[in-house]
């Protein structure tokens, strides 16, 4: 481990790869308190700039620095305007909006400073011991199982983003396999599903995908209810003048940074869970064993129930790098948006990595440290001139959404088609938004179909037919276990159900 | 019928046509050395349209009883007559004219004509700021994109660069 993070410290302490972190946190910072871009669309916006860059490195630290630089923009507006950029940060704005209220804006932007840096710094040690430990498992994993831990992936990722709405999400799923089927695959050097058109042999772009799917309706959302917008007049950026919290309040809140940044990590860790469930579970937890008149605080400005959210988010969102850097499964929107990113870097995640590429992973790893500490002593400071964007008026803000998603897709593939099918999948993707479709799965389901497919077919090849399923009991076990996770919230739905109306009243 | 299962209706109709291309079409065409495989390029459509074809009709036939959450800050149907859907629209045609109109009027100033007529849809009026504003926004992204980032983006109208 030592080695390895000898050469993460190499490759990350470069002048280029520090000016990547400190961009990149700056960038997404910025975006990130806009309202309508959330870390998916930032990120995704940043994409052919890193294809750009080149260096796989580089180029995965300057996306994980505007990663992390996006969730605490979202936390900063979540507190001066009560307008959380991202779901993440919802449960902060629970109590950090009361206490700017209160005039001590600048007292609750500290508590979340450190909370978040604390957790995700925690998170990166979690990740350092963890990620190797898994990886060296994974090494022993046949393509079968792979498949197996694909299904288990996307079947988690549905059960957890529709909640009470399996199908749906499963169809979202479904549907997004299928579109990573059209276009001349790697596997079978023949063109499927193209319909004869010449801009679709190199299937849908990812790019353009993500941005119809996230930055796109969320755009056409604000320019349909402009309340949803609010964007302040920027002049509370003036009044975060102190930005210290007394000795008492450090006390207060560092048991509940510690306790949130484990749980936070843990369920970062877990496929489709991600740092809004572990926001939310982190604030009630908190508030549930707090002692009764610190409870009565909590939505009124308590900095614990600033802290918590906050260091469960960030450890969190590292959290989520573990299954995406040892086995190349993306727990969450955002880690398939990078895990799509590292692909079109030519760089196959996966337990592999952390042998063939070590730079790369302890890079990205060092890089989280110093993400964390580029947000904690250059962004806090900086909040109250950051906080001015706040100000731009929503007449000039949507145009410029929406002309960066255009470009997002254009940069990408160039040419005009991209951009054609950008609009008809935003328009797709509103529709699918107003009738409660979890737009996750489907992107998720694009971007791991090519590897589902292939890792079916090797499966397939080698035991000449499905005889794998049964005859490998790891790929039995882990196939049940996607079962389970589908069925599982449709039974207990049922259940509760039934027995809200009576029926079942035998337990 | 709530819009969830028009939706649901419309993916059916898209399963049953990757359906049909897969069980029927596809395999017409493969080579008769692939046909030994026991994996032919329809095999993983063919389990994808089962998949899809069951969900949604589960869907269509609301075999699953959706959770009554209405969270009044969220985007909801029921509130259509309030929002803007005339400036949505309006500006969804403006991407697609911009689609349309990149390559023959090159970047500066399909940009800078995205960027004031999206403004003007959504209520601005001051001109002078719009187009200043514009104007410079557009000029920037091309500097970032063409000279920083090297990725080519022709600037001028196509009929000006003879291509």
């Amino acid at each position: 481990m030592l080695e390895g993070l000898l050469t993460g410290l190499a490759t990350a302490f470069t002048f280029t790869n520090i000016m990547m972190v400190v961009g990149g946190c700056l960038i997404g910072t910025f975006i990130g308190m806009l309202p309508g871009l959330g870390p998916m669309s930032i990120i995704a916006i940043m994409i052919p700039v890193a294809i750009t860059i080149g260096d796989p490195s580089a180029a995965l630290i300057l996306l994980a620095g505007v990663y992390y630089g996006a969730v605490f923009g979202g936390s900063t507006s979540s507190i001066l305007i009560n307008a959380p950029g991202v779901a993440s940060t919802v449960a902060t704005s629970f109590d950090g909006y009361p206490l700017a209220r209160k005039g001590q804006a600048g007292k609750a932007l500290t508590v979340a400073a450190i909370s978040s840096f604390a957790g995700g710094t925690i998170g990166a040690v979690l990740l350092m011991v963890f990620a190797p430990a898994l990886a060296s498992v994974a090494l022993l994993f046949h393509s079968s199982e792979y498949f197996a831990l694909m299904v288990v992936g996307l079947s988690a990722i549905a059960a957890f983003a529709g909640t009470g709405q399996v199908g749906k999400a499963l169809l979202m799923t479904f549907l997004g396999l299928m579109m990573a089927t059209v276009g001349e695959g790697v596997l079978f050097n023949m063109p499927r599903f193209t319909m004869g058109v010449m801009d679709l042999q190199s299937g849908f772009g990812f790019i353009t995908l993500a941005m119809a799917m996230f930055a796109l309706p969320e755009a056409i959302f604000l320019v349909l209810d402009p309340a949803r917008s609010k964007t302040g007049d920027g002049s509370d950026g003036g009044k975060i003048k102190n930005l210290r919290i007394t000795k008492d309040e450090a006390r207060k809140i560092t048991p509940v940074i510690g306790r949130q940044s484990l749980q936070g990590f843990f369920i970062g860790v877990l496929p489709g869970a991600g740092a809004t469930i572990a926001s939310f579970l982190g604030y009630a937890v908190e508030r549930n064993i707090a002692n009764k008149e610190e409870q009565e605080e909590f939505g009124k400005g308590s900095v614990k129930g600033i802290a918590a959210p906050e260091s469960a988010n960030n450890a969190a969102c590292t959290g989520s790098f573990v299954p995406l850097l040892t086995l190349g499964i993306p727990g969450s929107g955002t880690t398939a948006i990078l895990l799509g990113a590292l692909i079109a870097l030519n760089v196959s995640p996966g337990p592999r990595l952390m042998v063939d590429e070590p730079q790369i992973f302890w890079a990205v790893i060092i890089s989280m440290y110093l993400g964390n500490l580029v947000l904690l002593i250059l962004n806090l400071p900086l909040i109250p001139y950051i906080a001015k964007v706040l100000a731009v008026p929503r007449n000039y803000l949507i145009p410029f959404i929406l002309f960066f998603t255009l470009m997002g897709a254009y940069i990408g593939q160039n040419n005009a088609t991209e951009l054609l099918l950008l609009v008809g999948f935003g328009i797709c993707a509103t529709l699918f938004r107003f009738a409660d479709y979890p737009l996750a799965p489907l992107l998720i389901g694009f971007i791991l179909g090519p590897l589902l497919e292939n890792n079916f077919s090797r499966a397939m090849q080698l035991y000449d037919g499905v005889g794998f399923i049964w005859e490998r009991p790891m790929t039995l076990g882990l196939l049940i276990l996607a079962v389970v996770l589908v069925v599982l919230p449709g039974y207990r739905a049922r259940r509760a159900r039934l027995r809200a109306e009576g029926v079942a009243d035998g337990d | 019928m709530a819009l969830d299962r028009w939706l649901a209706l419309v993916i059916l109709l898209i399963c049953l046509a990757y359906g049909y291309a897969a069980y029927f079409t596809m395999d017409a065409l493969l080579p008769p050395i692939m046909q030994r495989s026991p994996i032919w390029p329809s095999s993983f459509p063919k389990v994808l349209a089962i998949g899809g074809i069951l969900l949604s009709l589960s869907i269509l036939l609301g075999l699953e009883k959706s959770p009554d959450k209405k969270d009044a800050a969220d985007i909801n149907l029921s509130r259509l007559h309030e929002y803007k859907v005339g400036q949505a629209v309006l500006l969804l045609g403006l991407m697609v004219a911009y689609a349309l109109l990149l390559r023959p009027l090159g970047f500066l100033t399909s940009t800078f004509l995205f960027l004031t007529v999206g403004s003007y849809i959504l209520g601005e009026r001051r001109y002078v700021m719009m187009i200043v504003v514009a104007a410079i926004a557009a000029g920037t992204v091309w500097y970032l994109v063409d000279v920083v980032l090297g990725i080519f983006l022709s600037p001028f109208p196509s009929f000006l660069i003879g291509g």
